[in-house]
């Protein structure tokens, strides 16, 4: 327990435990501690903007490929099955549809504006459409979150 | 409001959110490219699994 909170310490603050230099972990730690510099919310912010950018910062090329191919994909059915993009929150549920859809970053944002989506899902298959929408969002915020993970050395 | 240009049915709608799901929760929840498959896989089966057990079930019971 004691390791992994120093690990995520060191992580956090741009360094590796036991970075020594003139030893072979040294010098690989020293490596990795060069590639932890900057903001380190970047690819955060970045995975939650454009599914998979978080993965692609960290050259996580496979990762990231198949994180943005699957929440696209299920975002662009969504819509396609004429799922509503939630866009006012008067109720709880819809505050919880908002919350879910602005988890899509710049797709919900681009989608608004070029007016895509359906106001009221009024069929079965709008309401799944909806639902793949929100997923899409929820599983982003995931995705973007693990990106965080990896930036920081929590994950490997 | 036109009709949807994508119309799958139930059943296919179901697989396809299971699919893309399972696809994040493997790589997100695991570390190793084995274990994110395993898990993606398992994800993916629980979720169709559990889809085919429940309507089974509302339909013996709506009979």
């Amino acid at each position: 327990m004691a390791t992994v909170e120093n690990k995520n310490a060191a992580a956090d603050s741009g360094s590796q435990p036991g970075s020594q230099a003139g030893t072979p972990s040294g010098a690989k730690a020293g490596a990795k501690s060069g590639a932890q510099e900057g903001f380190v919310y970047l690819p955060l912010i970045a995975g939650w903007l454009i599914p998979g950018a978080g993965h692609f910062l960290l050259r996580k090329w496979g990762r990231g490929a198949l994180l943005s191919g699957s929440i696209l994909a299920m975002f662009v059915l969504g819509l396609t099955m004429q799922g509503k993009l939630y866009s006012s929150a008067h109720e709880i549920l819809d505050v919880l549809g908002l919350a879910g859809d602005l988890g899509n970053g710049l797709l919900y944002i681009v989608s608004q504006i070029l007016g895509l989506g359906a106001a009221q899902a009024q069929t079965t298959l709008a309401d799944y459409g909806t639902r793949f929408i929100v997923v899409a969002g929820l599983l982003n915020v995931i995705a973007a979150v693990d990106a965080h993970n990896l930036r920081t050395g929590r994950k490997s | 409001m036109g009709n949807p240009a994508f119309q799958p049915s139930h059943f296919t709608a179901v697989v396809l959110f299971a699919l893309f799901a399972s696809v994040v929760f493997g790589i997100t929840q695991r570390e190793t490219p084995r274990r994110m498959i395993r898990y993606g896989t398992y994800c993916f089966v629980l979720f169709v699994g559990s889809a085919i057990a429940i309507s089974w079930l509302m339909f013996l019971i709506a009979r």
